[in-house]
């Protein structure tokens, strides 16, 4: 008996070996080929001329302004998209109302319209053609062609990430914590701060942030509504392919590798973060 | 405190889950509203805690109008279903937030907010639980750190939604002695939520018999058994 190996020892789900080696290969290859390999063709081409060159490139006034540019639009885009995700997820979570399900469905809509109709569609509302447009050109406010119209676009187009976050953790938590947080005597605005908020924190961390890389990412609603003026309102994914289409491969890969480096210091804040609350995070999972 | 419900009325939408209901509740009772799932019972509660507002009618609480009291005026201790523990805080700052929330006149110190935490966790014998999370306790213990989070406001009345209702069998029959020791140390009026007709009749003075929000039958167990005044009543107490 003894030398008869036991199937029982091995549990039921698990594949040979061969079949096990395979999926994870495969997996690891396409992450490889998809995911690795262009980050590391960018990195590569940005320093093909050494470090110096690429630094160089991303001190140009041009390449500066996308920059700053780029953070500005992240900076006023991502707490404003935030602040309107959390009320539009409570609201959704919370309460039922006429029209409920529209609404959700238009939470999605930006997911599903083409960046480059949204940033048409603002150049038609706001563009010097229409009577919106004519009369704030009139009054000396422009809004196509000018920040304005970039922050708008880029709102539209992040839309979703938090909301979509936040709406699923929201609907599984239910009310009563917030209504027990009530019982005991605090304001609604107590409650939400002491005892909601805490709750979708990670949920909100993980939209922001995708709602960040999106926002510093955003090309194509960009491109229609910035009008591309040099210097002015090239973000820097519109800069990137304007340095591109000069033959200027050093200046546009080092603005790119910049940008994809800011993506990455972002999922590596959040990997950090999950790393350094993993006890309260394991402790406050659905009990 | 005595609770007086004249005509209340909720519905929601076209459903009617109170049919104008009236009850008096004395002073120092221990209640149980019992009913089938459906029954307009924990409605009830929580119209009494501030949680609903009631669709007409009202109720008095020592007399004065409370109907459009706000929850966080009420100083009603709520026990919740599945408790609603705060997940993120520990025991400690959960039986805490109520004296915490207070506005800063009435705030208690630090210190003796300690110790009135520590009395109660006293009081619901778990004396060291203080710095664990709801997330590492079992379902007996957590009712009752529920219990003394509700006690921590000193309330006027202590609410509870189907209090036994998550629990296994044993841990059951403990925590209803332990219910009916607090009520009668604190005299508090007390009025809970349960489907269970054995808990209702073992442990409360006067049950509400409820049915398609209804009130069928009030009356102290006893009378209830002897002399039911409807066949729902005779029928849902012989199960």
């Amino acid at each position: 008996m003894s030398d008869v190996v036991h199937p029982a020892h091995t549990p039921v789900t698990t594949e040979p070996r061969t079949v096990r080696l395979l999926v994870i290969l495969l997996v690891l290859s396409l992450v490889a080929v998809l995911l690795l390999a262009p980050l590391a063709a960018v990195f590569t081409e940005a320093l093909a001329d050494g470090l110096p060159a690429a630094l160089q490139a991303l001190t140009q006034p041009d390449a500066r302004s996308a920059i700053v540019l780029t953070l500005l639009v992240a900076a006023i885009t991502v707490p404003l998209n935030a602040a309107v995700g959390i009320a539009a997820a409570w609201a959704i979570a919370r309460f039922d109302f006429r029209g409920k399900a529209f609404v959700v469905t238009l939470i999605d809509l930006p997911f599903s319209v083409s960046p480059v109709v949204a940033g048409l569609a603002l150049v038609l509302l706001f563009g010097s053609n229409s009577t919106v447009g004519g009369w704030l050109i009139a009054h000396d406010m422009r809004i196509v062609f000018a920040l304005p119209g970039i922050i708008l676009a880029t709102l539209f187009v992040t839309f979703p990430f938090v909301a979509r976050e936040l709406i699923p953790v929201m609907l599984e938590q239910g009310r009563a914590e917030e209504e027990a947080a009530l019982t005991l005597g605090a304001s609604g605005w107590r409650a939400f701060r002491t005892v909601t908020l805490p709750n979708i924190r990670w949920a909100l961390l993980y939209g922001v942030l995708l709602c960040n890389a999106r926002a510093m990412g955003e090309f194509g609603a960009v491109a229609v509504v910035s009008g591309k003026i040099r210097g002015e309102t090239t973000t820097m994914p519109i800069m990137v392919e304007m340095l591109y289409n000069e033959y200027l491969a050093t200046a546009a890969f080092s603005l790119a590798a910049a940008l994809a480096l800011l993506a990455l210091v972002t999922l590596a804040l959040k990997s950090l973060l999950e790393w350094r609350h993993a006890d309260v995070l394991a402790a406050t999972r659905r009990h | 405190m005595n609770i007086d419900i004249e005509d209340l009325t909720k519905t929601f939408g076209a459903q009617t889950a109170l049919h104008p209901v009236s009850l008096t509740i004395p002073s120092g009772a221990l209640v149980a509203l019992l009913g089938p799932s459906g029954s307009g019972k924990t409605t009830l509660l929580r119209i009494l805690g501030g949680l609903e507002i009631p669709s007409a009618g009202r109720v008095r609480f020592d007399g004065q109008d409370a109907t459009g009291l706000r929850v966080q005026d009420r100083r009603a201790g709520f026990v919740f279903q599945h408790y609603a523990l705060f997940r993120h805080m520990t025991v400690f700052e959960n039986i805490a937030y109520g004296l915490r929330a207070r506005p800063r006149r009435s705030r208690p110190t630090r210190a003796e907010i300690d110790r009135r935490v520590h009395r109660l966790l006293d009081l619901i014998q778990l004396p060291d639980i203080g710095p664990r999370y709801p997330s590492q306790l079992s379902g007996g213990q957590r009712q009752r750190v529920a219990l003394a989070r509700a006690l921590a406001i000193d309330p006027r009345m202590l609410l509870l939604d189907e209090p036994f209702g998550a629990l296994d069998a044993k841990v059951r029959k403990e925590l209803r002695q332990g219910l009916r020791e607090i009520h009668d140390s604190t005299g508090l009026t007390t009025v809970f939520v349960t489907h269970d007709q054995d808990e209702a009749m073992e442990l409360a003075d006067v049950v509400v018999v409820m049915s398609m929000g209804r009130i069928e039958q009030v009356g102290p167990p006893a009378e209830l058994r002897s002399r039911p005044t409807s066949r729902f009543v005779e029928t849902f107490l012989a199960r």
